[in-house]
């Protein structure tokens, strides 16, 4: 309780400061949104559906492109990990190729896939698709080799000893993927929707920037921050978080 | 080889005799030699025998290390056998060469007189870190080794109940690993070994990390239920008064190749108590034996030391 009393009194505090400087108008107020503009701005957005639309879209190809990435990324992340041949070939080559910012692979995307939905889900894709595949391999690493030995001793072996013994063992690694994951494709998705016509939330954002209209810019801002928090911060946290107490990870 | 365990289960912790009855009325009676002797020219096939093991490996550094050299032992069906030696004579990798965890480079390890050539659930090996699964409850973890031999549920079920009432944790079985203290662990790993009912049960200094307290009531525990199930049990401790309290036989290996320097039988009746004089006179003999390669691992570990 006492943790939520601090929270509200420092976004109190933020807002108000933010309120006071658009109050001293220093800055005219299309350079410097005042609180109360992009509230209106919010309210607008979302009794005139655009921001209900926006929101919609964007989650649409963040399920599709996401849950893409992460079958891929297992797959490619076991095969990686399994094998010591792809290791040294492939896994080198996808550690490098995760230092691309995904955005540029957008020339290639609007050549091969047009201005089209494929485009911004190749772009998700290649954001997250890495990511979970290095995630996969990294747990497979570190998973402790104990279970394996002691589910064999059991009398467990070949797929079964995969499905009921290394993949449980590797859960904790593979949601730490997962979240990763998505944090990348989340990024990924708002930078691509802002290069063309799409109807999400980037598109919005751009929207507002294109009408000098920087109420909506930082309502969208606003928008986007709250949509990744609650997916990141709340879902995969807390997954992580039962995970790890029940793994006995945690002290 | 395996009896039948269906009849076995009644729900009432019943004993499971797959060895002479003798061992179990041994508790009763007193002064009586633990194993039973055998009748002259009756020839038991040993429940383990290692033939001439030895195992080498590449260190780093890419020198052949021997580990093992040569190692013959033959354990008999019902025995007790505890295997003492300094930390780094191998005597773990035995354990886990024994299981078919691992392969040897020569010789071979031989189970009622067939080779093994990989895990079985009839050798199961208690391990010291026991690799209990933390995604799985008690039961759940009790049930694993059966459900990989594709026991039916029912019976499943029955012997969940029964083993859990064997280490006395039946009012834990929905308890995740994490919840229970370090004794109620080892139990849980007890009992997940006997759930696939083991003809050896291979343990890995398996009381170890515990408190003298709870090693004590774990060693009694241990007696018993080995007195219950039958199993042959091969134990390896570095602790001697441990292998004292627990073994028909004590093996002792040397330092850096593991062989086998000294048997040590162990008659002293049954149930055993850790201070019991016998018990102390008997770890003495044995310790005085074990020190010599204690030195020797420890002159190697400051030869290590200096070489840096």
């Amino acid at each position: 309780m006492k943790k939520l009393a601090r929270q509200v009194l420092f976004y109190g505090a933020l807002i108000g400061v933010w309120a006071l400087i658009a109050r001293l108008h220093i800055w005219p107020p299309y350079l410097f949104p005042p609180p109360w503009g992009v509230a209106q701005a919010l309210r607008d957005g979302f009794a005139d559906h655009s921001f209900w639309i926006g929101i919609a879209v964007t989650m649409k190809r963040m399920l599709i492109g996401y849950s893409l990435s992460v079958v891929l990324g297992m797959i490619l992340g076991l095969g990686v990990s399994s094998s010591k041949f792809l290791e040294e070939t492939l896994g080198g080559l996808l550690v490098s190729l995760q230092s691309l910012p995904s955005i540029c692979w957008i020339p290639l995307a609007v050549l091969w896939f047009g201005l089209t939905e494929k485009a911004i889900l190749f772009v998700v894709l290649m954001g997250s698709l890495l990511s979970v595949t290095i995630a996969m391999e990294d747990g497979r690493k570190q998973m402790p080799k104990i279970y394996g030995m002691a589910g064999r001793n059991l009398g467990a072996s070949g797929f079964r000893l995969f499905w009921s013994v290394l993949l449980p063992a590797s859960l904790p690694f593979i949601v730490n993927g997962m979240k990763q994951g998505w944090a990348f494709a989340w990024r990924s998705l708002i930078q691509a929707e802002m290069i063309f016509l799409s109807l999400g939330l980037g598109q919005l954002l751009m929207m507002g920037r294109d009408l000098s209209d920087m109420n909506q810019v930082l309502a969208v801002m606003i928008l986007i921050i709250v949509l990744g928090y609650l997916v990141d911060g709340l879902i995969f946290r807390t997954m992580e978080r039962r995970l790890q107490e029940k793994y006995g990870l945690t002290a | 080889m395996s009896a039948s365990p269906q009849s076995s289960y009644p729900p009432v912790v019943p004993p499971m005799p797959r060895r002479p009855a003798v061992r179990v009325n041994l508790f009763q009676g007193k002064g009586v030699a633990s194993v039973p002797e055998l009748p002259l020219g009756e020839v038991v096939v040993p429940k383990v025998a290692l033939d001439s093991i030895s195992l080498s490996y590449k260190t780093t550094k890419g020198e052949r290390l021997l580990a093992l050299d040569e190692i013959n032992l033959e354990v008999k069906p019902g025995e007790f056998v505890c295997v003492v030696g300094p930390s780094g004579c191998g005597k773990s990798t035995l354990l886990h060469l024994i299981a078919g965890l691992h392969a040897q480079t020569a010789g071979n390890v031989l189970v009622d007189g067939k080779p093994v050539t990989g895990p079985g659930t009839d050798r199961i090996l208690i391990f010291q870190e026991l690799g209990l699964f933390p995604w799985l409850t008690v039961a759940g973890n009790v049930e694993f080794g059966m459900k990989m031999k594709n026991v039916p549920k029912a019976e499943r079920e029955e012997k969940i109940q029964y083993f859990l009432r064997l280490v006395q944790l039946s009012k834990f079985r929905n308890s995740y690993i994490h919840q229970l203290s370090g004794g109620m662990r080892q139990r849980v790993a007890l009992a997940r070994a006997l759930a696939t009912e083991p003809d050896v049960l291979l343990m890995d200094e398996p009381f170890a990390a515990l408190d003298a307290q709870t090693r004590d009531l774990l060693h009694d525990e241990l007696e018993r239920i080995w007195a219950e199930t039958g199993s042959t049990i091969i134990f390896v401790t570095h602790n001697v008064r441990e292998a004292a309290r627990l073994a028909d036989r004590v093996v002792l290996l040397t330092f850096r190749p593991g062989r086998v320097k000294q048997e040590f039988r162990v008659n002293l009746p049954r149930p055993r108590h850790m201070e019991h004089p016998d018990v102390t006179r008997m770890a003495r003999t044995v310790l005085d034996c074990l020190r010599e390669e204690i030195d020797k691992s420890r002159e190697v570990e400051y030869a290590d030391e200096k070489a840096r």
